[in-house]
């Protein structure tokens, strides 16, 4: 986890990275695959009291209590259904665990350098500020999220701010 | 075990209450300061100072008793806060910050940066109080070198030969007479003296016993310095002389070093010493066969994988149980073993966890000589059950509450020598410290043969205070007033204690250790405060409650009795408050589907069970739609990948592998009266419920 850097430099270097993709409503996301711990179904999530909607609830993980987040609900983009299809992308980020709740997780795809392309400035559901780019799969388009930048960001309310742990 | 290895522990704390003040003063509102902000700067100065007195850390106590001073006016609003003043505050911590980077990293903090910090708040309070704050107040301490007992090398080339010889040549350098007769004495209780020659320069007594030469030295260095002693082992007494010049050598590099030493004295010998940590079992005396060193990470990953492993097991009893009389009775057999087996490993792992409360009392003898020199009061120090274990965890956070409340007895509690003669006791106070277990609790007493609470005085300060007092409340309830924050019956404010803080954030501390405090007096005749703490907080016994469909775990140290309401015992209030009629007393009553916002629950409170409970001193009803049963769960924590959830503690997991939430019964509270402020109450109910949070 910690050296993921390293190996994003590297992958960077080599020019092709390697992406989980995964589908929320009629969107094709994809995330860097470094950060997936695994893949696993959407049951026994305990709700937790007061918590935004978007926060299913903490689930547990052979031992390990993980939030459990819903980014369909977050960002509108699907209605939120869980049936046998339903996935959980259990993600590594800032040394912490964290699952989100996905339509369905299609496949792995290698990309290079050159189809990363820049993201526009129109709406693809997710904030601009959570994409690092498109992926450019001939008929395909792929959004590429920043898992790490959107997981920890304040809106999604997964982490402690530091005055908060003050009091 | 000496005193230099708690070292790391107060620089990572007072690193934190430091972060704490600046935090607290950086959003302190001038005009208004909020009191609750002003104590919390206080207590942090507060604390730091106490702790560099006890480490004998000399320019941070100074600086923290002139800051303290200046804070506890503005706390007292004796001195009103303008930006400057803040900002003066400010500087002052950054100092205390750099003072505590020189100690850490081994050296004395910068003296013209001391003496410039020293110079500005003098003159702040000179200007603003128009007094002369107390230069002195930190009376000279020795420098912290003399809280290490020992020259490193002395010690290191022992532990090889500790088993051979059974037997010490302990040689005396420079005793004056009085206190040679002091240590020739206490080496007879530690064994047997075989021989004693010498002059005031050098005396040597040969000593024939089992304990190890680091047990000697821990009890001679409360009467000599270390360099005055050498301790070598008999069988080797060639080799003793090599040692001590090493011992000669490495003392001058080390005496600047304080903290490396300790590193030092740990490494096998002097040729493998090397600064930084080491990882070699601490202690001498044959340790590193025996023991070894592990993080806590470490362990903790372990006792995680346990839990998992008994969770597993009640799995798949529960399916064999579900399976009935298809089971094969081998299966049923194996599963029995494992049952057992998994018990008992979770057993041996938490043990792994436990320390002896030894970590904890060492720590007192160096306060205590030095507190009582200061005071001008003899007191002698006992310790019963120091192989008493208590989680690791807890260990470090009993520390601050137990010196508090030895500060207290050794100030309060025991009289000076001609009092004590009057009252026909001996001059020497007697002090006792000491650890016990009773079943899944740990009794931790304090006790002073000094002149006991003063119950008209408390009476006294508690009215002053404006507290609801009556002469002929029951003792028991007199002094538990004095944990009321800002009280202290001291006449006069001293270095030691006496300001009022401490007492309070004893009790607070305890609490939220899942323990309480007792208090034991008798007028004459000393004082005994009793600590009753949980023996780990990493295993929990909870009772598992139901509302809705969801469960809940209550701790049952906070659970008095659950009941079925009747419906004349209920008085519904204004504003949807209820009361309940538990015999003479009346508790409010809170619904945890109300503030844990579960659907689905028993709305009507006769239908329901309420849950008398008790947390942060305050009883109250908790309602709920059924008790489940009682269970010991393994404590999670939610923190790790997610935040603090208003309410709850922590999470576990039940048997069916779901997590379940435990509830924090103090919390509760304040948030159900945070859920009361919601404007569909309206304004006037808002500001009341705010009003009660605020006396909370």
């Amino acid at each position: 986890m910690t050296n993921t850097s390293a190996q994003e430099i590297a992958a960077a270097e080599s020019g092709n990275r390697e992406f989980l993709v995964f589908s929320l409503g009629d969107e094709e996301y994809a995330i860097d695959i470094l950060k997936v711990q695994e893949i696993r179904g959407y049951d026994n999530v305990t709700r937790i009291a007061n918590a935004p909607d978007f926060i299913k609830g903490v689930a547990n993980l052979r031992g390990v209590i993980v939030p459990i987040v819903d980014l369909r609900i977050k960002f509108r983009l699907s209605s939120a259904e869980y049936d046998a299809q339903t996935v959980v992308i259990v993600v590594n980020i800032a040394e912490r665990v964290v699952g989100m709740v996905v339509d369905r997780v299609s496949d792995v795809m290698t990309l290079s350098g050159e189809q990363i392309k820049a993201a526009p400035e129109f709406g693809v559901g997710l904030p601009l500020a959570y994409i690092e780019g498109l992926g450019n799969l001939g008929e395909r388009m792929l959004v590429l999220v920043d898992i790490e930048k959107l997981l920890t960001s304040e809106e999604m309310a997964l982490v402690d701010k530091a005055e908060e742990n003050q009091q | 075990m000496d005193i230099t290895e708690f070292y790391d522990t107060f620089f990572e704390e007072a690193g934190e209450l430091l972060a704490e003040m600046e935090t607290h003063l950086l959003e302190l509102d001038v005009d208004a300061p909020d009191p609750e902000q002003l104590n919390a700067i206080f207590r942090a100065a507060h604390s730091i100072k106490g702790g560099a007195g006890t480490f004998g850390f000399e320019a941070l106590q100074r600086t923290t008793h002139l800051l303290e001073n200046l804070l506890d006016y503005t706390r007292r609003g004796e001195l009103a806060l303008r930006r400057d003043i803040v900002d003066t505050f400010l500087e002052a911590k950054d100092m205390l910050n750099d003072q505590l980077e020189a100690y850490r990293s081994g050296s004395e903090p910068d003296p013209e940066a001391l003496e410039r910090i020293c110079q500005t708040l003098q003159q702040l309070a000179l200007e603003e109080i128009g007094e002369v704050a107390d230069v002195n107040g930190a009376a000279p301490k020795p420098a912290a070198v003399e809280a290490v007992p020992k020259p490193a090398a002395g010690e290191a080339g022992q532990p090889q030969s500790d088993g051979a010889g059974g037997g010490y040549r302990v040689v005396f350098l420079n005793v004056a007479e009085k206190d040679r007769q002091l240590l020739i004495e206490e080496l007879g209780n530690l064994g047997d003296i075989k021989g004693q020659s010498g002059g005031a320069e050098r005396y040597e007594v040969t000593l024939s016993t089992s304990l190890s030469a680091d047990d000697i030295e821990a009890v001679m260095c409360f009467i000599a310095e270390p360099e005055q002693l050498e301790i070598s082992p008999l069988a080797q007494a060639g080799a003793a002389a090599d040692t001590g010049n090493a011992g000669q050598a490495t003392a001058g590099t080390a005496e600047e070093k304080s903290s490396e030493k300790v590193e030092e004295k740990k490494a096998a010998s002097p040729k493998t010493s090397k600064p930084g940590r080491s990882a070699a079992a601490k202690g001498a005396g044959g340790g590193e066969s025996t023991s070894i060193r592990v993080p806590v990470t470490k362990v903790d990953q372990i006792i995680n994988l346990v839990g998992e492993l008994i969770i597993t097991q009640s799995m798949l009893n529960q399916v064999a149980s579900e399976a009935g009389d298809q089971v094969h009775g081998k299966l049923e057999h194996g599963l029995n073993l494992l049952a057992r087996t998994a018990r008992d490993l979770q057993e041996a792992v938490m043990s792994v966890r436990m320390v002896p409360m030894d970590y904890v009392f060492s720590r007192f003898p160096r306060l205590v000589r030095d507190l009582a020199g200061k005071l001008d009061k003899e007191v002698e120090l006992v310790t019963e059950g120091r192989s008493t274990e208590l989680d690791k965890g807890l260990t470090e956070r009993i520390i601050d509450p137990l010196t508090h409340l030895v500060r207290n007895s050794l100030d309060h509690g025991i009289e000076s020598p001609e009092r004590r003669e009057a009252a026909g006791k001996p001059r020497c106070g007697r002090l006792t410290l000491s650890a016990t277990h009773q079943g899944g609790n740990i009794l931790i007493e304090v006790s002073d043969d000094g002149a006991g609470l003063n119950r008209d005085k408390i009476l006294a300060k508690a009215r002053s205070n404006g507290l609801p007092v009556t002469d002929n409340m029951p003792d028991d309830e007199v002094w538990q007033l004095i944990f009321a924050p800002g009280f202290s019956t001291a006449e006069e404010v001293s270095d030691v204690s006496g300001r009022g803080v401490g007492m309070d954030v004893v009790k607070r501390n305890i609490q939220s250790m899942g323990g309480h405090v007792d208090i034991l007096s008798q007028p004459g005749q000393g004082t005994t405060i009793r600590i009753v703490l949980p023996l780990t907080l990493a295993i929990l016994d909870g009772m598992l409650i139901r509302v809705g469909d969801e469960t809940f775990i209550l701790p049952i140290s906070g659970v008095i009795e659950s009941l079925q309401p009747q419906k004349e015992d209920l008085y519904p209030r204004t504003g949807g408050d209820l009361l309940l009629k538990v015999r003479e007393d009346y508790l409010p009553v809170v619904a945890v589907h109300r503030v844990m916002d579960v659907r689905g629950a028993v709305e009507d409170p006769t239908a329901a069970i309420a849950v008398i409970v008790q947390g942060k001193g305050r009883r109250y009803a908790l309602q709920v739609d059924e008790l489940v049963g009682q269970q010991q769960v393994v404590v999670k924590n939610l923190e790790t990948n997610y935040r603090r959830v208003p309410g709850v503690s922590a999470a576990t997991i039940l048997g069916d592998g779901s997590v379940a939430l435990i509830l924090d019964i103090a919390d509760l509270h304040r948030l159900s009266q945070s859920i009361k402020e919601n404007p569909i109450f309206g304004a006037h109910e808002a500001a009341r419920s705010r009003q009660e949070a605020e006396t909370v």
